[in-house]
């Protein structure tokens, strides 16, 4: 068997060997290398096999590893098997390279906590679970993964299920960690009709085989198509909180803050992108489905930007700016910009992640204070979480070379090239929004003024397995943009886009069916840049403006535009209409009519009415019985002898 | 060695009833004990049946042909073929698991009641294993008294409604059975009476269409009644609820897919072209039956009642994979009967296991149970999560092929089925994890709750062998489906032959 099957198996060994013997092992520090040992191995062999593919010629760069049959029945064989090739491999890179470091992170930011090698447990079961997600070569086991992070999701949102979370219609974590969930499968519920119908039309699951037949059983642009990429497109909006099924990852915080930087920044949530970059093929042949995806996109990069400047929990702020960034992702994807949707993915794993953890190191410094109205000059005692949070910020703003800049950048150009300007405009709008709360939020917690009660709370720099990630992850969202440069910038400094060229052959296929641009478009590309760099810079200055005071002119501000306050800070009502509209009815109709009317009054008087109706028959004929159920019995049998004589001797 | 072993299997839970009658009543350690370790030998003499079993044969094995009442043409007819031996493995899993669970739950009359339990297993094994009419009525009669007594004398506070109400419905499905069995066995070819079920599935494409609809509604009647399909499943909530821990399991795990296996057994075998004609109507009730039992579910606030209606729910899943007669649908369908069995009988005893330390199943009585009782939470989250059909686990196979059965149904012809059902999965969520949340989450907000003990160690134990087959069917559910493939295959071939001619 190929080294690639170890890749998930080492952090399924983590899981067992965590999940049933964590409590014998005792040691934090123990669990912590196990735990964090087994996402290092399956990274080691995830760069290994990278490197032996960097000496390949592009189109061999790809490996299909087999396991096991999984199902097998009649004309249905699932396997268990794995496609190793560009597009799992950076994934799995991604994956395993910050998910060792959140790993890491956690064995300090968890000290302590009586549950430490369960956390440790459910960590590992999602790397494992995300691994298989990625690296499937075909839908179920992909979809096995992909409810198995869900799974994962559910267990570290609820970590903490004593404690009380803030939300609509939510108390505890445990609410959060079930809304998440049921969410999730609204989406699985379009991924799974997805699969019957592409089962049904090709007889495979198999990614790669589907792929190659696709073209030649629909025509580009028939309604089949559509419809299958769209349900597998509600699948994306569920995994990966795009509208109309984004609310669940707000409350998702309520998970310690490493689970929010792994699984509700990093990784599990680009599981949609991932999805659609997989099926690029299918998805290029649905121009409909295309423009969708572009709509929902982008929309929710401009709602969920617009929310995220008026919270004031210092991870809501970046929950809302992650479905914002992957509303950006969703939009590449729509116009065909595959590799700068995926390009995206990877820059924000690096600033989201780093983000994350900053706040985390914040919240650990400041005795699990996440309001960032009661914090304020942080800097002085948390420099490295400061400088670190600093470049994130930067790079998720898109201030020119930091990571952020160039992916965000070829976004909103092909958005302009491939879409239109008015999608650009868009895009820009939202992009301003990202650096004004980014500046908001790291103002606010940072800098001015110190809001905070000194006598309670002594803010601390965080131990050095905390901090080290932090700084790895800085470097990262500060150069990481590098791989893939846009061509004018290319052009001018010689680097070569090298993300591209390693995606060129995954995308190529589904490219081909994708209308062309020819045509040189450098002075455009030159103006556009410099546009989104100003606008990116306006919302920081503006920003800064505000907020260099604490929250006092802020307030002003929000007291004078009551109305969009009040509409941004209850999150544009949705939750509270999803209740009202769907929620509440579905409940009080299976409650009020399906339960108690139509199950006790209808059926069960029916049959409690033939009973009695049988009974008093029964009574009225002969009193000499004494219990109920003879007395039916004996009818019984009756009944049987005179059906018996009835149909023995009428033949 | 194999008829043996089949003969074991069966005769041992009789022998052993009548042995339990010779031991003094004030003997309850040795009563318990004696129960269980017959049990368990059952247990492996079914298991002395895997080697010799020939999984590519379709046909019945270990067959054992005796004249009874030559008179009926009626037999002590035995044998097994893959779909059987999957329910009559279930049925010796099941019953240690279940006779263990009763030394805590069960107080009074206790020599009765473990008579009467392994009279019971007695008759399930024997519905499984007949293959004469005649027999096949006795056990499933049969089953009905020890049932009848287990809800009625030893059950909750409405036992006597409830153990009513399940004898009710029950016989009056299996008046109707008993006659469709006898006209049945007057429609051979040369009209005279046979109980021979080998003979009559030779003969059953031949019957008469029209007569081939009532024979079969008959049947599905009493089958129905049993699994319960939509709208005749208002004995269940009642009995499950009323039942004590290890009834609730037998109930759920064992006696629901008599009548699933009846539909495969009969309805589909003997009646071709009738359930053709009746495949989209009956899957119509299912389809209503996996929504409706998960709506109502979802509102229940008693624990035992909220999973007695998904069982509602899921047996709805296995019944529209039979009607889609197509392979991977009765494959599904079959497995989902063992898995129904596998996660629903755990969480009966996860409730029971909440039962006994409370005395209560109202939901609201509960809260933060997670805190005390740890370990019992692992297991209680991976019950549920079996139930909601998490894949990795035992619940997806079966509910995903059996969903796919119907969504490429030659019969059916519809998409609508299969896509309507699947709407089921994401109730399934909804019902399961509100509960758990309110039960197992949060903060212990009742103040009795806060002493709760964790699992003791008999408790683990019966819960920690389905674990492991929860786990299994869900990673490599080939194990077991390899078993009912050949035998599926088959009917579905025969089925699907014969039945378009109508």
């Amino acid at each position: 068997m190929n080294s690639a099957a170890l890749i998930p198996l080492f952090p399924l060994l983590g899981f067992l060997v965590i999940g049933l013997f964590g409590k014998q092992l005792k040691s934090e520090r123990l669990i912590g290398i196990i735990g964090s040992g087994a996402i290092l191995a399956s990274f080691a062999i995830a760069v290994s096999i990278f490197f032996s593919f960097l000496g390949m010629p592009g189109e061999e760069r790809s490996m299909h590893v087999p396991v096991y049959t999984w199902i097998s029945t009649g004309a249905f064989t699932v396997n268990i098997a794995y496609q190793v090739d560009q597009l799992s491999l950076l994934f799995t890179l991604i994956i395993t390279g910050i998910g060792f470091l959140i790993h890491v992170y956690s064995i300090g930011y968890m000290h302590g906590d009586k549950s430490f090698s369960r956390f440790f447990a459910y960590l590992n079961l999602f790397v494992f679970m995300m691994l298989n997600l990625v690296l499937a070569d075909n839908f179920l086991l992909t979809f096995l993964g992909w409810e198995g992070v869900g799974l994962a999701s559910y267990l570290l949102i609820g970590f903490w299920y004593e404690r009380k979370f803030e939300g609509t219609g939510i108390v505890y974590t445990g609410d959060a960690a079930k809304k998440a969930f049921i969410v999730n499968r609204i989406g699985d519920f379009g991924v799974l009709i997805a699969m019957f119908i592409l089962f049904n039309t090709f007889g495979t699951l198999s990614y790669s085989e589907i792929a190659a037949q696709a073209p030649t059983v629909w025509a580009p642009g028939t309604a089949m198509v559509s419809v299958v990429t769209l349900l597998l497109f509600l699948g994306c909006t569920g995994k990966s909180a795009q509208i109309p099924l984004g609310i669940w990852l707000p409350d998702a915080m309520a998970g310690p803050t490493p689970v929010s930087a792994l699984i509700h920044a990093a990784t599990m949530v680009t599981s949609g992108i991932f999805l659609i970059a997989r099926n690029n093929v299918l998805f290029a042949m649905s121009p409909s489905t295309m423009a969708v995806v572009t709509g929902i996109g982008i929309t929710t990069a401009l709602i969920a930007g617009t929310i995220g400047i008026v919270q004031n929990d210092i991870k809501k702020v970046l929950a809302y700016s992650t479905v914002s960034q992957l509303g950006f992702m969703f939009t590449a994807l729509g116009v065909g910009a595959f590799t700068a949707g995926v390009f995206h993915v990877m820059t924000h794993a690096f600033f989201k992640a780093l983000l994350f953890l900053g706040s985390g190191s914040v919240i650990h410094g400041m005795h699990e204070q996440q309001d960032i109205q009661k914090m304020g000059g942080l800097k002085k005692y948390m420099p490295t979480t400061y400088k670190t949070f600093l470049i994130g910020t930067l790079a998720i703003s898109g201030i020119p070379f930091f990571s952020g800049f160039f992916s965000k950048d070829e976004i909103l150009w092909m958005g302009f090239l491939n879409g239109s300007p008015i999608l650009w405009g868009v895009g820009a709008v939202a992009a301003f929004t990202t650096a004004f709360y980014m500046w908001r939020l790291t103002s606010l917690t940072f800098l001015g003024e110190e809001r905070f009660d000194h006598h309670h709370v002594h803010p601390h720099e965080s131990p050095a397995t905390m901090t080290i990630p932090l700084i790895v992850l800085a470097v990262l969202s500060a150069f990481g943009g590098f791989l893939g440069v846009p061509h004018v910038i290319g052009h001018a400094l010689h680097i070569p886009n090298l993300l591209e060229g390693w995606l060129d052959p995954i995308f190529e296929r589904g490219m081909s069916f994708l209308p062309k641009h020819v045509g040189d478009h450098a002075m455009l590309e030159w103006g556009l840049m410099g546009a989104s760099t100003v606008i990116a810079i306006a919302g920081i200055m503006l920003a800064k403006s505000i907020y260099s005071k604490g929250t006092e002119r802020a307030e002003g501000i929000a007291a004078r535009m009551k109305g969009i306050y009040t509409l941004l800070w209850n999150k544009y009502y949705v939750d509270e209409v999803y209740n009202f509209a769907v929620i509440g009815p579905i409940l009080a109709v299976s409650r009020d009519f399906l339960w108690k009317i139509f199950d006790v009054k209808i059926i069960d008087g029916i049959v409690n009415g033939s009973a009695s109706t049988v009974g008093a028959g029964a009574a009225a004929l002969r009193k000499i019985q004494s219990g109920v159920a003879q007395n039916y019995a004996l009818l019984m049998m009756v009944g049987i002898i005179a059906f018996l004589a009835w149909v023995t001797l009428g033949r | 060695m194999g008829v043996a072993a089949l003969l074991c299997t069966l005769f041992a839970p009789l022998a052993g009833s009548l042995a339990l009658l010779l031991i003094n009543r004030d003997q309850t350690k040795a009563i318990r004990v004696t129960a269980l370790a017959i049990s368990i030998l059952t247990l492996g003499a079914s298991l002395l049946l895997l080697p010799e079993f020939d999984q590519s044969l379709s046909s019945f094995q270990f067959v054992i042909d005796q004249q009874w009442i030559p008179a009926f043409d009626a037999g002590f007819r035995i044998g097994i073929d893959g779909t059987s031996l999957l329910l009559v493995l279930l049925t010796t899993f099941i019953m240690p698991i279940a006779l263990l669970s009763s030394w805590s739950s069960i107080h009074k009359q206790e020599k009765e009641y473990y008579v009467l339990l392994l009279l019971l297993q007695f008759g399930m094994t024997g519905v499984f294993l007949a293959l004469d009419t005649f027999l096949f009525y006795v056990f499933w009669e049969l089953i009905l008294i020890p049932m009848y007594f287990v809800i009625g004398i030893w059950g909750g506070k409405d036992r006597i409604y409830a153990a009513i109400k399940f004898f009710l419905y029950t016989l009056v499905g299996s008046l109707l059975m008993l006659i469709a069995i006898i006209w049945l066995g007057y429609s051979t070819a040369d009209h005279v009476f046979t109980a021979d079920l080998m003979k009559l599935q030779a003969a059953g494409p031949m019957i008469p269409f029209e007569v081939q609809k009532w024979l079969f509604l008959a049947f599905a009647l009493a089958f129905c009644i049993k699994v319960p399909l939509f709208p005749l499943h208002t004995w269940l909530p009642d009995a499950h609820v009323q039942a004590p821990t290890p009834g609730s399991v037998i109930l759920a795990a064992v006696l629901l897919k008599m009548g699933t296996y009846g539909l495969i057994r009969f309805n589909l075998q003997l009646f071709p072209q009738a359930s053709h004609y009746f495949a989209a109507a009956i899957s119509v009730l299912a389809v209503i039956g996996i929504i409706y039992g998960a709506l109502v579910a979802m509102v229940q606030t008693d624990i035992k009642k909220l999973v007695a209606y998904s069982s509602v729910s899921h047996l709805g899943f296995v019944v529209l994979g039979i009607f889609s007669m197509t392979t991977i649908g009765v494959q599904g369908a079959v497995i989902q009967m063992v898995n129904h069995g596998l996660s629903t009988g755990m969480l009966f005893l996860c409730v029971g296991v909440m039962y006994e330390r409370r005395h209560t199943r109202e939901i609201s009585e509960y809260g933060g149970v997670t805190k005390v009782m740890p370990r019992f939470a692992v297991m209680f989250a991976i019950a549920m999560f079996a139930s909601v059909g998490l894949p990795g686990l035992n619940g997806f196979v079966g509910e995903y092929l059996t969903l796919l059965g119907a969504f490429q149904s030659p019969v059916l012809h519809s998409w609508s089925y299969a896509i309507i059902s699947a709407s089921g999965v994401i109730f399934a969520a909804v019902y399961l994890l509100w509960m758990f949340q309110r039960v197992m989450f949060g903060p212990i907000t009742n103040a009795e709750n806060h002493g709760l003990r964790d699992l003791n160690r008999s408790e683990y134990w019966q819960l920690v062998p389905l674990v492991i087959f929860i786990v299994w069917i869900g990673v490599a559910p080939r194990t077991f489906m390899n078993i009912s493939e050949a035998s599926v295959k088959a009917l579905v071939e025969t089925v699907g032959k014969v039945g378009n001619g109508h």
